[in-house]
């Protein structure tokens, strides 16, 4: 099993060359270069080839003599039939493969209205799917025998109740920053007791329902994306059709419906977790005593921050639901398409949710604030 | 030649077990070069096992199993992998990433050896292509968007890529219709016989048996309990045997591979 070797010597004014040993991938030479080189040099000076005494020859030793004759038969060979087979073989390689790659000229022109048009397409297959989604709903108040408990109440569990240690301790981190970093500004105004307003308003009303959005989203919005796209590979999706069972109604819905139930709860978990937080902050920053605290709170704090909070955990939930079901839909039977979906459901989710939250915060502008119309 | 002493594939003593279940006890095998060994047995009985204990994928609880001489589990990780440059395998559903396209998952293996260049890696690919019988077009579709006959030539494609001394076929035509199956049969022979390569098969349909194995061997109890040419597995007097074998249909079918 010796490796490739190339012998050459002058007899009668020609160059003679002979090629012994194994010329197969695992035997050559490295590098290559050097040899191909080597090569090339005795073909540009017309040898003789004797290649009968080579052991073993495979595709790469085939091609690369091929390529070093300069892809034509050498004006004199001499090889063994199981040899000239292999190298008759590299000679059949087509040449005009590449398929030409057009460039186009205005190229960022097709991508920009590509996007555009793909999140056109998108959006009107949301609206099918709400549109299909209260359909079903419809077809539940009729049957209501058909309710899909059973796989409510497991997305309920799995999305809302395991949820529920992360976003506690989320919630009560940033109360304490939150709290913390305020103090300090507070107290350089002698307002240390604006506390309760700064944190009850912006915790209840705001961070609440935008940092579990942002939770759920990676969390539970990501599941049901990957959820729904492996049963897309493992043609599960097309079995529950042919059961005639609408997936709509038995995946999606129980999801959209879990996820609009559990994120307002959430809402609610995290922001207490986070105005305790805040307490205990200022508390250790400011001497601020838990019992005033508590006590300030809701004189300061209107309920109807209490209530948007809800309302936006409802929404924010329904939404990140149904973008997670959309695109666990869309995903193609391979792994590149589930990762760039789950990855594109996340991202559209946390965005669509803050364009939301800002429109939330427009039309809500009169609505809860101390003092306000 | 020297090479020839030693055995494409030596199982010795092989026992595996998942939890309870004894899969194999005490199981020898032995493949020399150049030879086309079919595995068969009933649902159950160990053969995809067997088959992934010899290529490296699972370890058996007992015994050893030595490729060309080398343990599947060396403890030099630079064996091991050189070792596994000398197989192939062909999967059951083809297991063609499916990220990638016809071209770069055949260019895959040829790439990762790092001292190819790429036109070399691209006359390469081109010509298994051509092997398997498919067109330079396909080159650049995505396995997706391939038919199940396709995927099996592009993953045959992939596991010829190496230039492999020993081929591992998972049920070759498993999923294909008796037309494309007879097809992709005559095509495996005609690649070992201008190749050379040693081939290793998991079947349990006959037809690619009679075609493709010159030597048979009988998985049923957790032992192999016959190996040989198919005339003389044929020959065993074993339930198993005459049942697998021996109805009307099968008899017909190994008598003709046989001649």
């Amino acid at each position: 099993m010796a490796s490739a070797v190339i012998e050459s010597s002058k007899r009668e004014g020609r160059l003679h060359v002979t090629l012994s040993g194994d010329w197969t991938l695992a035997r050559l030479p490295t590098p290559i270069a050097t040899l191909e080189d080597r090569l090339q040099e005795l073909t540009a000076n017309d040898a003789v080839w004797d290649l009968s005494a080579i052991s073993r020859i495979d595709s790469v030793g085939a091609i690369l003599l091929w390529r070093a004759w300069g892809r034509r038969w050498p004006g004199s060979l001499e090889a063994l039939a199981s040899h000239r087979s292999a190298l008759e073989r590299a000679a059949t390689i087509p040449m005009d493969r590449r398929s030409s790659q057009r460039k186009e000229r205005f190229a960022w022109v097709y991508v920009l209205g590509g996007l555009i048009l793909a999140a056109g397409k998108n959006m009107r297959d949301i609206v099918a799917l709400i549109g299909q989604l209260l359909l079903d709903t419809g077809h539940l108040f009729a049957h209501p025998g058909e309710f899909p408990w059973r796989e409510f109440s497991a997305n309920l569990f799995k999305s809302g109740a395991q949820a529920l240690p992360v976003t506690a301790l989320v919630g009560f981190l940033i109360g304490v920053v939150l709290s913390f970093l305020s103090s300090l500004q507070l107290k350089t105004f002698g307002a240390d007791i604006y506390i309760v307003n700064l944190l009850g308003i912006s915790i209840i009303r705001e961070l609440g329902p935008v940092i579990v959005a942002v939770l759920v989203a990676g969390r539970s919005g990501s599941a049901m994306t990957a959820q729904i796209g492996v049963m897309r590979v493992t043609q599960e999706l097309d079995a529950l059709a042919t059961m005639g069972i609408s997936r709509s109604l038995r995946l999606i819905f129980p999801k959209v419906l879990a996820l609009s139930l559990a994120m307002p709860l959430l809402v609610v978990w995290c922001a207490a977790a986070g105005i305790i937080g805040g307490m205990v902050s200022a508390n250790l920053e400011m001497g601020l005593s838990y019992g005033y605290f508590i006590d300030a709170l809701p004189k300061v704090v209107p309920v109807a921050n209490v209530w948007i909070g809800i309302g936006k955990g409802f929404f924010f939930g329904m939404l990140i639901a149904l973008i997670a079901c959309h695109f666990g839909l869309k995903v193609r039977p391979n792994t590149e398409s589930l990762s760039a979906k789950t990855t594109t459901a996340v991202v559209t989710a946390i965005t669509v949710v803050i364009i939301v939250d800002a429109i939330f915060a427009l039309l809500t502008r009169n609505v809860g604030m101390p003092g306000g119309g | 030649m020297s090479a020839s002493d030693v055995q494409a594939i030596e199982v010795r003593g092989l026992s595996t077990r998942f939890g309870e279940t004894v899969i194999h006890r005490d199981v020898d095998l032995d493949v020399e070069v150049g030879q086309m060994l079919g595995l068969v047995g009933g649902s159950g009985s160990g053969k995809t096992t067997l088959l992934r204990a010899i290529v490296g994928l699972l370890v058996p609880n007992k015994g050893s199993v030595k490729l060309f001489g080398e343990s599947v589990f060396d403890a030099d990780p630079t064996i091991r992998r050189n070792l596994r440059r000398r197989f192939g395998m062909l999967f059951q559903q083809g297991a063609l990433f499916s990220a990638l396209s016809v071209y770069d998952n055949i260019a895959f293996p040829l790439r990762e050896l790092r001292v190819l260049d790429e036109d070399m890696i691209s006359e390469l690919v081109y010509l298994k292509l051509g092997m398997v019988e498919l067109e330079p077009r396909h080159a650049q579709l995505m396995p997706a968007e391939l038919s199940g006959g396709m995927i099996k030539r592009v993953a045959l494609a992939r596991a010829l890529s190496l230039e492999p001394e020993l081929l591992v076929l998972d049920e070759p035509t498993a999923g294909l219709d008796p037309d494309l199956a007879d097809n992709f049969v005559k095509l495996i022979r005609m690649l070992q016989k201008e190749l050379g390569f040693t081939v290793v098969m998991v079947t349990h349909d006959l037809e690619t048996l009679a075609g493709l194995a010159t030597r048979v061997a009988v998985l049923a109890e957790q032992r192999i309990i016959a190996c040989g040419t198919p005339a003389e597995v044929l020959a065993v007097d074993h339930p198993f045997i005459r049942n697998f074998f021996c109805s009307e249909h099968a008899g017909a079918v190994m008598q003709k591979g046989i001649v």
